[in-house]
């Protein structure tokens, strides 16, 4: 497996790591529960050790439309850095999930103390959100949809 | 003929094939088994295509998606008139074939490595002879991978047999669009690259999709320490003659149809950042 080279904490230094993860509680979540709702306080993260999480969206009058699942090394959360604090997208557990747990307070504190610690971490939260933004710009071009030619299966 | 521009009869004449079996797939996608009426054309290898005429309509390049014996299998979307007519034929319905063309994924210079599979959308059917030929072989080859995106849960490809690699490959699968039924996952295809099971200093990579999903790829697998030579990827132009003459699918210094589709990406990087090409 890659991932623990390439998960969230792979993107810390081993220094700003080790710290960082000082500050994890393991927790194991219940298949289908909820994690976090939309407009919600982000006073947690967590850092998915196994299982998976879908992220999801409300809209009323019908089941919330999942717009990405997590799994194994990801991080769940990055409203917690930013204010106004708040989850811009509802969590759900799917499966049994083992994930550590991370007070936000705690490491946005830790952050203001040590401004490399801090950077690091928010360098490495800003690199998941620049990898979501620039997956979410390619699933809005469509691409799977009816395309041109070439040998694939198009004549279009 | 012995010159390199000469062309093979199998090349030029489209041989008659009977459609065997057609099988819906998706919304507007079918697979169809074709046998030749007499006369065979030279075996295929996975990744190569052929130019599959409807009579009177017109011919379309069409990988092979299935190879057995004699028997070609193509997968095809309806997209414009001809592809239309053949995702539309029904069993015992004759077409025209032309082939053997262009190159195919080279699977067994991956002897001893962990096969890497990437495909999006369509792009599975050219990389289905090339897994089955991967798990006809065990013990050849290091840990497969199969990964696969779609657009939604019906427009998987090959849900039955798919399935049916898990045990021996580990096969993981998103949609960009679930349904309210789909319990599997969401997002990109390169974001299951996580969970794949490879070494990406030593790994072959096989990737073929819309050209943004295979730069996204191929760049998230040099990011992770793979080799560009290693990376091979099936490129899309139009193409036309599929002999190498008319250069309608001229990607830069390459005709796609004979240099091609499946080129490594240490070639295709260069080509597909020149916005010209």
């Amino acid at each position: 497996m890659t991932t623990s080279q390439h998960g969230f904490l792979g993107g810390l230094p081993p220094a700003h790591r080790d710290r960082l993860t000082a500050f994890a509680q393991e927790v194991e979540i219940s298949a289908g529960a909820r994690i976090f709702e939309e407009g919600g306080a982000a006073d947690r993260f967590w850092i998915i050790r196994s299982g998976g999480a879908a992220l999801d969206v409300h809209v009323p009058g019908r089941p919330p439309p999942v717009v990405e699942t997590l799994g194994e090394g990801d991080l769940l959360g990055w409203s917690w850095l930013f204010e106004p604090y708040r989850w811009h997208l509802g969590a759900q557990a799917r499966g049994r999930l083992r994930a550590d747990e991370f007070d936000a307070s705690r490491v946005r504190a830790a952050c203001g103390q040590d401004p490399a610690f801090g950077l690091a971490v928010t360098g490495a939260v800003a690199a998941v959100i620049a990898r979501r933004l620039k997956a979410t710009r390619t699933r809005l071009l469509d691409l799977y949809g009816p395309p041109g030619g070439g040998a694939g299966g198009g004549d279009g | 003929m012995t010159t390199p521009h000469a062309v093979a009869h199998s090349a030029a004449l489209p041989v008659p094939h009977r459609v065997v079996t057609r099988a819906a797939e998706a919304p507007g996608v079918a697979t169809i088994v074709l046998e030749p009426v007499r006369s065979a054309l030279p075996p295929f290898v996975p990744g190569q295509f052929a130019m599959v005429y409807a009579f009177g309509v017109g011919d379309i390049p069409l990988s092979v998606s299935g190879i057995d014996g004699d028997r070609l299998t193509h997968t095809v979307r309806s997209v414009g008139a001809v592809s239309a007519a053949l995702q539309g034929l029904e069993a015992g319905a004759t077409v025209g074939v032309r082939g053997p063309f262009g190159t195919g994924w080279g699977l067994p210079a991956a002897a001893g490595r962990d096969l890497l599979v990437v495909a999006g959308g369509i792009g599975l059917a050219p990389l289905r002879p090339l897994v089955r030929a991967a798990l006809a072989a065990p013990g050849e080859y290091g840990r497969l991978n199969v990964l696969i995106g779609s657009r939604t849960p019906q427009d998987l490809l090959y849900a039955p047999e798919t399935r049916g690699w898990a045990p021996r490959a580990r096969v993981l699968v998103t949609v960009d669009r679930p349904d309210g039924r789909w319990r599997g996952d969401v997002g990109v295809v390169t974001a299951l690259l996580d969970r794949a099971a490879f070494d990406p200093g030593t790994a072959a990579a096989f990737v073929c999709g819309p050209e943004p999903m295979i730069r996204a790829t191929a760049a998230e697998l040099v990011h992770r320490g793979a080799d560009p030579g290693r990376i091979m990827v099936s490129l899309e132009r139009t193409m036309h003659c599929a002999t190498g003459h008319c250069g309608h699918c001229q990607l830069g210094p390459l005709l796609l149809c004979r240099d091609g589709p499946v080129v490594s990406w240490t070639t295709a990087e260069p080509l597909l950042l020149v916005r010209e090409l």
